[in-house]
């Protein structure tokens, strides 16, 4: 059971949580920015992103892909500013257009290309597949302390700690700009706070964290991810950092227990599979959003009636 | 290549002369606008506007709703792109003299539900002198503090910024434009939406600025009060109507010229 | 790298071209294609003319996204749908049974949603997000139980994530289309109360029209359209059937009357077309095609429409600063000052009323005099008729011969001779 823990359900246990945290963080600026679906829509045009450096590559290599999957995010981002301001067409109507553009054109490119050999299959895009990431030479706990054994840790692993560091550099970096920028962006543009600047840069990070996240768990875990815990913590608190500390207290509970659930609870049943990992942490974050939503101590706006 | 043209200068067409070439008047200005033009799709919503502030002056924008009062501000601050003209402020392009000017947007404009007490806000006032990496210390606290006393509100530092009224929320904006030291305040509405003790308090604050040597420009929708608070008016409409100290430029003529037929209304409400 | 690149666009432009001149396009487009292919397009088409129509009044109450949770919030139910109906009749691929299912969750992600934004501080961005990651979430766990239960007929949801009408039955399209022919009749009957309460929901409430209800009607008829669109567009793209007509039709008209008819306009063209084109062969997804194409006219009108396209607007920017600098400089000129700024000397040399070494020429001259008066004329106008000036919007830069009556411009220059 210890040894077989380690190996099976170590790895997307501790994949789930860091992603969950890498999310969460830049979460929490979304949301105040009211830009939380940027998240949604980055997640969409990964897969097109991926498609198209599949079939530039021809290889399903992480690198090209992840590189694919950067720069159709990034350049969503892009499409989505140019059509707001050129059209005056609103956020939400604009991110819907590009999104969808961006998916259709995926989903015509790899099903004009699935020639049998290599398969890119859509569903695992969405669903993710976190109960496949193992840890082949992880046969117990003393692994941990087995440098060859970490050595041959899954990829996703290191790559989702470096995210989170430099998601927390970012952050810990440029926290009075994001401050400044979030809550007055024509103030802050007069004292030097580069809010566009900022603004983007914070995008750019969102593409990076939903990109290394898709890669690991597939894209609905990365949209709940961004909006759930930071959401819930909005409700927790009135002041910015802790809502950061309790977004990734959230979002860390929702992948221990999500993952849990999907993975321990069919059997308690009798059944011999699990369930979705992603799809459980993902529901798993929504009993605790709502949760917030009926006690969280601030949920109200000052003056909000019941 | 100009040697040819005669240099001789008179304030009107949008030309600003490189700094040799300029009278000391204008070195002094801390806001003059030449020419300044903003497109809205391809309609002004400024045309050549001039615009010059005389040096410890209390200025007052005035000009019917889609005048351009908010753009103005926003394009001489260089939020708003502007397609021609030019803004100086201390005789510098206006880019390298933004430490000198202080802005309180509308209070409308923000999103009072954030995060944030109300020393965080009024500490924003001082990050052109933190840097990047540096947080407000216990010094600047103390600064925030008298910055929140000069406006009456030292007692609700602590206080979530979406629990004060209209007029608390204005006031700490004031705090927030008062912990820059700067020398030219540039205001938006200030006035819109507070409660009269509120308004008294802000006018008392802007008046010591003002006798401290500042520079004062609002915003402003109350033409019942532009003699009692102000000396210097600008009426727009799109275009610079006039300009100039009130007792000359705030006329009834001017004030038709530049409302149109809604004055009536506006006079019978006002004045 | 290129080598896997080059021969699947020649493999791509293959498939098109073939596809173009194969006699099944004809047909296809033509409806001569064989009856259930021809009740498939006519199906999609009535789809993308109610979705267009129920979009567009989502635009002007400025909740297009809503759609998004609401597509997404489907899966749990026809996860759930298929699960009960599996149990009790051994197949759960009954379609009207799973279009309940899911309209059923969806109905419940819509009250989630409202509940959040009314209840809580947290804005409807974030509850849509929200809404739709977690439904989401919720029923792929639900699929991955089908999968526990019986691995062999899953396939039966998995043409809802994506869409497809290849292999549709011709009593799942007639329900489609009988389906979407009703929604859009019901748009049509409901088209004032949504009018009024999309532009103006306080002066709706004063007309007696009760803005929540209008409001419930608009999101109930989203509903439908999403349920009865998934099966063709796929539970991804769906959304785009709402969102991308109304915003192509913003380009075209500023008549808030007008634009529902656009909008369903387009988003009719746009099914059939990407219904059409996906009938030609295997490989060819119905949503991703019918989204393309109404991207492809949404790429065209965001570039071209004269009211608020991209070249457009750019160029009456480009003609106003023009003006603008012509103006300013050669008022400079006729007052004697100098002119520094580079624009102005471009556009004065271009217009050739100054010399390259900056000198004024004779044109030149004679244009800055007509500036001067141009300018002298309409300040008196604006100091004689302050109300006419204000309310005609004459800032100074039309030709005052062109704005005013030649009598008021004769008056206006009679008085200025005179001064």
């Amino acid at each position: 059971m210890n040894s077989d823990f380690v190996m099976l359900n170590l790895p997307p246990l501790v994949v789930g949580v860091l992603t969950a945290v890498c999310c969460a963080l830049p979460g929490n600026f979304l949301v105040l920015r009211r830009q939380a679906l940027v998240g949604d829509a980055v997640s969409h045009v990964v897969l097109p992103g991926i498609v198209l450096a599949f079939v530039i590559t021809g290889s399903v290599a992480a690198g090209p892909m992840l590189l694919g999957a950067g720069l159709a995010a990034v350049g969503s981002l892009v499409l989505i500013e140019i059509i707001r301001r050129v059209g005056r067409i609103e956020p939400g109507a604009a991110m819907g257009v590009v999104f969808t553009a961006m998916f259709a054109g995926g989903i015509l490119l790899l099903e004009q290309t699935n020639t049998g050999h290599v398969h890119l299959d859509v569903e695992h895009a969405l669903y993710g597949s976190l109960e496949s990431i193992v840890w082949f030479d992880g046969e117990g706990w003393h692994s941990l302390f087995d440098s060859a054994a970490l050595a041959q840790l899954p990829p996703q692993v290191p790559r989702l700690a470096l995210t989170l560091l430099a998601v927390c550099v970012f952050i810990a970096v440029f926290w009075k700009e994001l401050f400044i920028g979030t809550f007055d962006p024509g103030f802050a543009a007069t004292v030097g706070a580069r809010p566009g600047l900022v603004g983007l840069a914070l995008a750019v990070v969102v593409a990076v964290v939903a990109v290394m996240a898709f890669d690991a768990v597939g894209a609905i875990i990365v949209v709940a991810m961004f909006i759930c815990p930071a959401g819930a913590a909005r409700l927790m608190t009135d002041r910015l950092f802790p809502q950061l500390l309790w977004s990734v207290a959230f979002a860390v509970i929702s992948a221990v227990v999500g993952y849990c659930l999907a993975a321990f609870a069919p059997s308690w049943f009798g059944f011999s599979h699990a369930l979705s990992a992603a799809g459980m942490i993902a529901t798993v974050a929504g009993v605790v959003f709502a949760a917030a939503c009926l006690f969280g101590p601030r949920r109200r706006r000052a003056g909000q009636v019941a | 290549m100009l040697d040819s043209v005669k240099p001789l200068r008179v304030v009107g067409a949008g030309q600003t002369p490189p700094a040799g070439e300029r009278a000391a008047h204008d070195v002094d200005s801390p806001l003059a606008i030449t020419g300044l033009t903003v497109s809205y799709g391809g309609k002004p919503a400024l045309l050549s506007v001039d615009f010059t502030v005389p040096a410890g002056a209390m200025v007052a924008i005035v000009g019917p709703n889609g005048a351009g009062k908010s753009t103005l501000i926003k394009a001489a601050l260089g939020i708003v792109p502007r397609i021609a003209g030019e803004v100086r402020v201390f005789g510098a392009p206006v880019e390298r003299a933004m430490a000198r000017i202080a802005y309180v947007p509308q209070r409308a404009s923000i999103d009072w539900d954030f995060p944030a007490t109300v020393i965080d806000v009024v500490s924003m006032g001082f990050y052109r002198r933190l840097g990047l990496l540096r947080l407000a210390g216990n010094r600047y606290r103390q600064k925030a503090l008298d910055c929140l006393e000069r406006v009456g509100m030292a007692a609700f530092a602590a206080r979530q910024i979406g629990q004060l009224s209209g007029g608390q929320q204005q006031r700490v904006f004031i705090a927030r434009a008062l912990a820059q030291d700067a020398d030219l305040y540039i205001l938006d509405e200030p006035f819109a939406g507070v409660d009269a003790v509120t308004e008294r308090a802000i006018v008392a604050v802007l008046k010591d600025l003002q006798a401290r040597g500042k520079t004062i420009i609002c915003v402003h929708h109350d033409l019942g009060t532009v003699q009692d608070y102000f000396d210097h008016v600008l009426l727009l409409n799109v275009r610079r109507i006039a300009s100039g100290p009130v007792a000359e430029t705030f006329t009834p003529a001017k004030l038709q010229e530049t409302y149109g037929g809604r004055l009536v209304a506006v006079q019978g409400a006002g004045a | 790298m290129a080598d896997g690149w080059w021969p699947f666009r020649a493999q791509v432009r293959e498939t098109v071209m073939d596809a173009l001149f194969d006699q099944k396009l004809m047909a296809a487009l033509f409806f001569s294609a064989g009856y259930n292919t021809t009740l498939v397009t006519i199906g999609a088409a009535l789809l993308g003319a109610s979705a267009g129509a129920v979009g567009a009044f989502m635009m002007l109450r400025k909740r297009s996204l809503v759609s998004d949770a609401i597509s997404h919030a489907t899966l749990p139910g026809l996860a759930l749908a298929f699960i009960v109906m599996a149990l009790a009749t051994g197949d759960g691929r009954f379609m009207p049974g799973l279009m309940l299912g899911a309209a059923l969750s969806a109905w419940l992600g819509l009250l989630a949603l409202e509940w959040v934004t009314r209840r809580t501080r947290l804005t409807e961005d974030v509850a849509i997000g929200a809404v739709l990651s977690v439904f989401f979430g919720l029923g792929v766990t639900l699929l991955t139980v089908i999968q526990v239960m019986d691995t062999g007929r899953r396939a039966g949801i998995g043409g809802f994530l994506l869409g497809s009408t290849a292999g549709m039955l011709r009593s799942e399209a007639e329900l489609i289309a009988v389906a979407a022919a009703l929604c859009g009749v019901a748009v049509y009957v409901l088209r004032r109360p949504f009018t009024l309460v999309s532009f103006d929901p306080a002066y709706a409430a004063t007309q007696g029209i009760s803005v929540r209800m209008t409001d419930l009607a608009l999101l109930a008829l989203a509903l439908i359209v999403t349920v009865i669109g998934l099966k063709v567009a796929g539970l991804v793209l769906i959304v785009a059937l709402t969102i991308l007509p109304p915003v192509i039709a913003r380009f075209w008209t500023n008549r808030p009357g007008r634009l529902p008819l656009i909008a369903a306009a387009v988003g009719a063209f746009s099914a059939y077309a990407g219904a059409v084109i996906s009938s030609l062969g295997p490989g060819l997804p119905t949503g991703a095609l019918i989204v393309l194409v109404s991207f492809a006219v949404f790429v065209v009108s965001l570039v071209f429409s004269p009211l608020r396209g991209l070249l457009a607007g750019q160029m009456e920017m480009l003609a106003l600063r023009a003006r603008v600098h012509e103006r300013q400089g050669l008022l400079a000129m006729a007052r004697d000052e100098p002119v520094y700024d580079r624009m102005t000397l471009r556009v004065l040399r271009r217009a050739g009323f100054i010399r390259a070494d900056g000198v004024p020429t004779p044109a030149g001259h004679a244009a800055a005099k007509a500036a001067q008066r141009e300018e002298t004329l309409w300040s008196l106008y604006r100091r004689l008729f302050p109300d006419e000036a204000a309310a005609g919007g004459y800032h100074g830069l039309t030709p005052i011969n062109d704005a005013l009556p030649s009598d008021i411009v004769r008056d206006l220059e009679a008085r200025v001779a005179v001064h």
